[in-house]
């Protein structure tokens, strides 16, 4: 049934400003290429919402940045007021600032979401390297923009938030101290450090990230979605040249994931509206007074989303191989294409061994993001050492359980319940 | 398992599916436009611009005649002249050289469209940005000071706009309107308040 | 489906919760002999949507606090809008002479001089109650004592050895905290809070200095987040509305889904 001038017949006769267009532009080829012509899996299920939640948040993040930056006056003896200029004389300066703090922290429970939805279903195995450790360089690029971008209000919680990181880099050998002060600017947290901190977070970190996710979604379409069976598509394929388990992008995930993200917006209004610092752990409560160089806040904890990390370094006695320990926490994720010797690549089919590894990481992670929001002291400390060791355990050992697990046979088709 | 593939299209409901579409399509425009207000309402003038655009008070004990004193109200100069009997005589007399004798076309609050543009003959209140192109029109009150015609008002050194001594354009001047006059009102013999009138604050 | 009926069930019960914002009851003010032993867990319980309590607190505010203490960050004018009081009220009963109604709320004395009679400058209160909570306020205001060995002849149990003198003293009346000896598990002595005791009365009741302190914080509430009330009236329109969108789109999404096998 299909005859090679076939391609001519399906394009309908383009007609007036579409065709002027399309004659400089590949506007149709990318709609039929992306969009209407692109296979993804029909089995997807909640777990894969985060992905275009992700890039919303981004260009929410985005819009409202760059009306902050309008208003906003980064400066030692200017940031904090100008804050407090957008929160009380701006008109609806209040709702984009709140936007913004609840669309930061918004990003990283998206953005881990969905990185978890990767070890679920081993969407970061062959051929999807690239994908992920572009996915991860998105993560740091992320993590680099809140942290700058949460030292901006110049609360003192900024300050001394950005004290005790920065002061990190000074446990690097040699360079750690000259490199401290090059960074900083100054001989402590000051104006020139917030300024730069500005010119990064507003334009080159965004920049960076556009790119990588540009490259991130690239690699993506070369190789396609994986799915919760963690079966390749593309392996079955109809008289028509589609993977019989694929349905067009368009309209079906374009529909799927307007409902997502519009239950995303109920909840995150819900926040915006009603508990924007919620509880503390968004909008940190000693940051509502200026930086003060001489008066630490009793508890300095990092925003939530980092303190899994803050508390693997404290949890090591040592300065500098807690630093270490910290950076190698971050970075493990990137070996994971190479540690995961499982011949399966969804959890669905794999072993106990397997997901009893995930599980235990997951509580580990978790627990110890709890443990980094505590004062590092007692039995807090004792934990924190205890689930740090079950986290760099999960990645060390996975070459054997995941080649020892005793997997369970693959199905040749994606199993779909109609809904 | 049968090779079947994902997509069964037969019995579609067109017309439901179109209904439904647009439905969602207007809703999610409407959101849009919503979503957008916050955003074009920021541009808006803050509180503190507000603030420091509110009234403006100007003791008028202080000002002699035939000076005139130049107070700023919301960022724009503000000319108030104490025109002398002798300045206030020679506003009329020349309104077939002036484009616009009756303010029909320019702009001033009810009080002052009248041949003095003002609402004392003895003050004279106007913004002080020429109605050509935005600069600052210089006062030359005297009679003959420009040329020997001249009775009296302002000229503006960008473009040659000339005004008289109640802020209206002549024939010649690349202007076409007469000077802007703001809300203002006395509370009290003596005191001038620039941006308030009956109507309120500006 | 069922997951979108539980996003309205949670948003429900948080716009019901949000739009009726004071929830417990306040602790009762009894005057008995242990008054005082659980001021740790006093709540200010406040409700800035009760306007008649956030302007007698802008009153007391005025009065009380605003000789040391700004508000830098607040116009008179906004709190006139806020609180509904009209400008010749707000010029007659709370300006300090002299200053405009759009001028930022500023107190009258000078930082310097007030460091040198302190030890420190008053602190600006525009974001005190959300730096360090309502509940703090409220305790930092009822637990002064009386205290001889300090200059200001007071101290706190909010924040021990604190600068600030007891300014409200005229008012709650002077009282004394008495201590008891506690032996620690390593042997040694430490003094611990027990309760106070009333040395002398102020002008107001127990009842009514607590109801002061009250409407005192509620103020405070409102300055540190003036767009508070705003923000939560909008928010329950912006969430109805973003529920209907959903329930819209997740028609469409079943409708095109009824395709796929």
């Amino acid at each position: 049934m299909v005859v090679h001038g076939a391609a001519a017949a399906a394009a309908p006769a383009k007609k007036g400003l579409w065709a002027w267009v399309n004659k400089r532009l590949p506007v149709s080829e990318f709609i039929s290429e992306q969009l209407t012509g692109y296979y993804a899996p029909k089995n997807f299920n909640i777990w894969y919402f985060f992905g275009s939640l992700a890039l919303v948040v981004l260009v929410l993040q985005l819009v409202t940045g760059i009306f902050l930056t309008m208003f906003y006056k980064p400066g030692e003896l200017t940031s904090f007021d100008s804050v407090e200029f957008i929160m009380r004389e701006v008109n609806y300066g209040w709702l984009i600032r709140y936007l913004h703090s609840t669309g930061a922290s918004a990003f990283f429970i998206v953005v881990y979401l969905h990185m978890f939805r990767a070890l679920l279903y081993g969407s970061y195995k062959a051929p999807r390297e690239l994908l992920w450790l572009f996915g991860m360089a998105v993560y740091l690029a992320l993590m680099a923009e809140a942290f700058m971008g949460y030292v901006l209000p110049w609360g003192n919680m900024s300050f001394w938030g950005a004290q005790v990181i920065v002061n990190l880099f000074g446990t690097i050998p040699a360079l750690g101290p000259p490199l401290v002060e090059w960074i900083r600017g100054d001989y402590g947290i000051a104006d020139a450090t917030v300024n730069r901190f500005f010119a990064l977070h507003v334009a080159a970190i965004p920049l960076a990230l556009l790119l990588l996710v540009a490259l991130h979604l690239v690699a993506l379409r070369r190789t396609g979605s994986n799915n919760p069976d963690g079966i390749e598509i593309k392996e079955k394929l109809g008289a028509d040249g589609k993977p019989l388990d694929g349905i067009p992008f368009h309209p079906y995930y374009t529909v799927k994931d307007v409902v997502g993200v519009g239950v995303f917006f109920v909840l995150f209004a819900l926040i915006v509206f009603f508990v924007p610092t919620f509880g503390g752990l968004f909008l940190e409560a000693p940051n509502f007074e200026p930086a003060n160089p001489l008066s630490t806040p009793e508890h300095i904890a990092p925003v939530w989303y980092f303190t899994p990390y803050y508390a693997i370094l404290r949890a090591v006695p040592d300065q500098r191989l807690g630093a270490l320990f910290m950076l190698l926490a971050v970075m493990s994720f990137l070996f994971l294409p190479w540690l995961d010797r499982s011949p399966v690549k969804s959890m669905r089919y794999r072993g106990w061994m397997s997901r009893t590894a995930l599980a235990l990481f997951t509580v580990s992670f978790v627990a110890l993001g709890y443990l980094g929001l505590q004062p590092a002291e007692g039995l807090y400390v004792a934990l924190a050492r205890v689930f740090a060791v079950i986290y760099f355990l999960f990645f060390l050992l996975m070459p054997l359980y995941s080649s020892l697990d005793p997997v369970k046979p693959v199905p040749g088709r994606v199993t779909f319940h109609a809904h | 398992m049968t090779d079947h593939a994902a997509l069964v299209t037969d019995e579609v409901d067109q017309s439901r599916r179109k209904f439904l579409t647009r439905a969602t399509v207007a809703t999610g425009a409407l959101g849009a436009v919503f979503a957008a207000v916050p955003f074009i309402e920021s541009w808006e003038p803050s509180e503190r611009a507000r603030a420091q655009g509110a009234p403006v008070m100007l003791d008028l004990s202080k000002l002699e005649p035939g000076q005139m004193a130049t107070p700023v109200w919301r960022r724009q100069p503000i000319y108030v002249v104490r025109r002398t009997p002798d300045m206030v005589a020679r506003v009329a007399g020349h309104d077939g050289d002036l484009k616009d004798p009756n303010s029909e076309h320019s702009n001033q609050p009810p009080y002052a469209k009248n041949p003095l543009r003002s609402r004392s003959a003895e003050y004279l209140v106007l913004i002080g940005i020429c109605t050509h192109l935005g600069c600052l029109p210089k006062q030359r009150f005297e009679k003959g000071e420009i040329y020997p015609s001249w009775p009296g008002g302002f000229f503006c050194p960008c473009h040659g706009s000339r005004f008289d001594l109640a802020g209206r354009v002549f024939e010649g001047s690349p202007a076409s309107i007469n000077l802007n006059i703001p809300a203002y009102s006395y509370p009290n013999p003596t005191t001038l308040v620039i941006g308030q009138d009956e109507k309120g604050a500006a | 489906m069922r997951a979108l009926l539980a996003v309205a069930l949670l948003s429900a019960a948080m716009l019901g919760g949000g739009t009726a914002r004071a929830a417990e009851e306040a602790a009762p003010v009894e005057a008995d002999a242990k008054y005082g032993a659980d001021w740790a867990s006093w709540r200010a319980s406040n409700d800035v949507a009760d306007m008649p309590s956030v302007q007698r607190g802008a009153r007391n505010f005025a009065s009380y606090c605003m000789g040391c203490h700004s508000l830098k960050y607040e116009h008179w004018s906004r709190l006139g809008q806020d609180l509904s009081i009209p400008s010749a009220l707000l010029i007659q009963d709370l300006l300090p002479p002299g200053d405009k109604t759009t001028d930022y709320i500023l107190t009258s004395m000078p930082a310097a001089d007030a460091a040198n009679w302190f030890g420190k400058t008053p602190p600006d209160l525009s974001l005190m109650a959300r730096a360090r909570s309502r509940d703090y306020l409220y305790q930092f205001l009822t637990t002064f004592y009386v205290d001889p060995t300090r200059q200001t002849g007071a101290n706190n149990l909010r924040l021990p050895v604190t600068a600030m003198p007891h300014v409200l003293s005229e008012l709650e009346g002077l009282k004394a905290a008495v201590f008891r000896d506690v032996t620690k598990a390593d042997g040694g002595h430490e003094q611990v809070f027990d309760h106070f005791e009333q040395l002398a009365p102020g002008r107001l009741t127990t009842a009514e200095y607590d109801g002061f302190v009250r409407d005192t914080v509620n103020f405070l509430d409102y300055v540190s987040d003036p767009s508070q009330t705003a923000r939560r009236g909008l928010g329950l329109w912006v969430v109805l509305f973003l529920l209907v969108f959903t329930w819209l789109a997740w028609l469409v999404k079943r409708e095109y889904w009824k395709d796929v096998h």
